[in-house]
């Protein structure tokens, strides 16, 4: 089912157009990546998703309908350029930030409590938000963006500030996220994340979407044809091009590329399975990192 | 709780629970009363160290006149007064030595006083003013006409105009035009003030919601114009609670300092003050009774409800602006060339309101108390001297239909401004960003 829709939505600022119909559909509870570089127009779009701005033309819609600005209430948005009022004390912000989504007082303590605990921070309550880093600021923003359960989530460079540690932190949390039925957006640099957590994604490069769709298919459509095979006893073969053969450890390890597109691995296997004992056979996808600067520095 | 209610209470609890907001509320009072209160009672204070002045009078005419009071006692010597200033190498037993050479009548120079410091005005006046008095009856009865000083006496007049404002209703009050100036001059000064402080306190708080990044978070739960509205409600609400509390504290210093020491002061210092001849021509005027009873002849209620109207609306007229410039901004010092269009007309306000206090219903002070950049400092000035109704209601259907054009256009440009980071913003771009 899909939750959100965003349909040849075009922004246009003063000489310079930000999105030139941009269309994208994100199906429920997956995790959804936007990818593109600096200025491509990914801030902009997710700005027109949470209604902040609004697009010249075409539309967003929510569960089908026209997003309005009542709808925002469903999303939690952690921006990129992302802040506290410094002076504040947490507790008093978090709860300040939960009734401007719509929380009552009670909900949002409760609801505090619960993830203060949770990522054992509870002595930061009465701190001034002076007082923390900027690690820990961020994991208080990001409660505040998660803590009304919104239905999506939209994270703008969520792990940008966080130490390794805090970083394989939020990841869990996102993946907690998708599985108790959020679903989720998150704009990053950081092609393992995408990897590791996107279903799907989106590259935006100079205000258009150039690349898009499922991140295994995706992988898969730029896959080289070429595959690592590990085996006792060298391989050779009519059907395709051996690119290296090394020996390891008394394994030989070979990189070659198949020649016909269209033939199937399992042809290409049976061909070899026959010459020696395999122990591996594994396509070579190109890693979301390369894809991306593959299609950008075109 | 509605969104904007939230941004309210939050922006007015900050700011009234800082400490600089509770010390000015409650010293300004006691500052104020302490302005007014405190030379009255100096005044009425008596210097109970009772002060000898040494008098060499070489024509011995003087000796009546020089009457000792409680305050100085004279004493006269035959000695030359080379001699009393050696007698007298630290001067502990006299404040002063008063040598008269000659008849005050022919040589009215003929009088001088010494002393090791600087004698008091007080002294000075309480001594020219005895020996003037003689002098004086001494010419007159020189004329040797009978009944002379009668005469003088009765010709003697002191003129004082009360000045009395005719109601609609006929009735008459006793007025006064100093203490209209008084009243319209501190009401549109407090009104500079605040339009100044919490205008520029609007601008902070944007730039700071913007540096700090806070302000994305904020604005994807509400309306840009929503967090705009409740900063600028919420900090009009902080100045509203100040005057109250102002005008509150204010009154019952006033009214604890006029039933405890009132009566004293001017019954007390008046009279001394007239018997010493001390010319403190003020304290005629400044006496507090006097004053209550002055006041009496201005509707004060009045005043006060479009002292807050004003301050409202031209509050509300700047302050939107300012939040414009401040979500136009980087960081506070780049606020400076944005902000310098919006304090030039506040300071040119203050001037015509000063000029037109001379004149409340000339030319200037009618346009400037018309025009909405100026109307809520100068229209304060015209209102204590009574001002035509019409013209209220002109001034002020103009003043609150600017401040729903200016908040509209502030809001177009402040809503761009807020996310625009690192940019350097110029005039052109602030025009583009309004016609979005």
């Amino acid at each position: 089912m899909i939750l959100l829709e965003v349909e040849n939505v075009v922004k246009q600022f003063a000489g310079h157009l930000a999105l030139d119909s941009v269309s994208l559909t994100v199906p429920e509870n997956t995790i959804y990546g936007l990818l593109g570089p600096n200025g491509a127009g990914k801030t902009t779009l997710i700005r027109i998703i949470n209604c902040i701005t609004a697009p010249d033309s075409g539309e967003v819609r929510l569960n089908g309908k026209r997003m309005t600005a009542a709808d925002v209430q469903h999303i939690g948005y952690l921006p990129e350029e992302r802040g506290l009022y410094k002076k504040m004390k947490v507790g008093d912000q978090a709860l300040y930030l939960a009734q401007l989504k719509g929380m009552t007082k009670h909900d949002a303590l409760k609801a505090l409590k619960y993830w203060f605990e949770k990522f054992e921070i509870q002595e930061w309550w009465y701190k001034k938000v002076e007082e923390l880093s900027k690690g820990m600021a961020q994991k208080v923003q990001f409660i505040t963006t998660i803590l009304h359960n919104p239905r999506l989530l939209i994270f703008d460079e969520p792990f940008s500030g966080f130490d390794p540690v805090n970083t394989d932190l939020i990841k869990r949390e996102i993946l907690n996220l998708r599985d108790k039925g959020a679903t989720i957006i998150f704009s990053t640099h950081n092609m393992e994340t995408v990897e590791d957590l996107c279903e799907n994604i989106s590259l935006v490069n100079l205000s258009k979407i150039v690349l898009q769709g499922n991140v295994a298919e995706i992988r898969k459509a730029h896959a080289t044809r070429t595959y690592l095979i590990r085996s006792s006893g060298p391989i050779t073969g009519e059907d395709f091009e051996l690119l290296s053969q090394v020996r390891k450890n008394g394994i030989i390890e070979s990189k070659i590329m198949k020649k016909e597109v269209d033939d199937e691995n399992n042809l290409l296997l049976s061909s070899i399975i026959k010459q020696t004992e395999i122990y591996t056979f594994e396509e070579l996808l190109p890693s979301m990192n390369d894809i991306f600067i593959k299609t950008v520095g075109r | 709780m509605s969104k904007i209610t939230l941004i309210i209470k939050r922006e007015y609890t900050t700011r009234v629970m800082k400490k600089s907001f509770i010390i000015l509320t409650f010293l300004t009072p006691l500052l104020f009363a302490g302005m007014i209160t405190v030379p009255l009672w100096l005044a009425s204070l008596k210097d109970t160290n009772k002060k000898h002045i040494v008098v060499i009078d070489k024509t011995a005419m003087y000796r009546k006149v020089l009457k000792s009071n409680e305050s100085y006692i004279f004493d006269f010597v035959d000695k030359p007064a080379e001699e009393v200033r050696k007698d007298n190498g630290d001067n502990k037993d006299f404040t002063a030595l008063l040598l008269i050479r000659g008849d005050l009548s022919k040589d009215s120079k003929a009088a001088t006083l010494y002393s090791r410091e600087q004698v008091n005005m007080e002294l000075k006046t309480y001594i020219s003013g005895l020996l003037n008095n003689y002098v004086e009856q001494q010419k007159l009865a020189a004329y040797n006409i009978p009944n002379l000083k009668q005469m003088v006496e009765n010709s003697r007049t002191n003129i004082d105009i009360p000045t009395i404002k005719w109601g609609n209703d006929g009735n008459e009050q006793l007025g006064s035009s100093e203490l209209a100036l008084v009243i319209g001059m501190i009401s549109a000064f407090i009104i500079y003030m605040f339009i100044v402080i919490y205008g520029a306190q609007v601008m902070a708080g944007v730039v700071q919601e913007k540096t700090s990044r806070i302000v994305e978070v904020i604005i994807s739960s509400v309306k840009p114009f929503e967090l705009m509205m409740g900063k600028i409600i919420g900090i009009a609400l902080v100045g509203l609670t100040q005057i109250f509390l102002w005008v509150l504290l204010t009154a019952t210093i006033s009214y604890l300092v006029n039933s405890f020491l009132g009566t004293t002061i001017n019954l007390n210092a008046l009279n001394e003050a007239n018997q010493a001849g001390m010319g403190v021509q003020a304290m005629h005027e400044g006496s507090i009774q006097n004053l209550f009873h002055l006041l009496k002849g201005f509707d004060l209620l009045k005043i006060l409800s479009f002292f807050i109207v004003y301050f409202l609306g031209g509050y509300l007229l700047y302050a939107s602006l300012f939040a414009a410039v401040g979500s136009a901004v980087d960081s506070e010092t780049d606020t400076q060339q944005f902000s310098l269009p919006l304090t030039l007309p506040i300071i040119f306000a203050i001037y015509a309101a000063i000029y037109s206090a001379q004149n409340p219903d000339g030319p200037l002070a009618l346009w400037c108390s018309m025009i909405p950049f100026t109307s809520p400092i100068v229209m304060m000035v015209r209102l204590p001297f009574g001002v035509p109704f019409w013209q209220i209601v002109v001034s002020l259907t103009i003043l609150v239909l600017s401040f729903i054009g200016t908040t509209w256009m502030a809001g177009k440009i402040y809503r761009t401004g807020i996310l625009m980071y690192g940019k350097k913003v110029s005039w052109k771009e602030l025009w583009k960003w309004l016609r979005y």
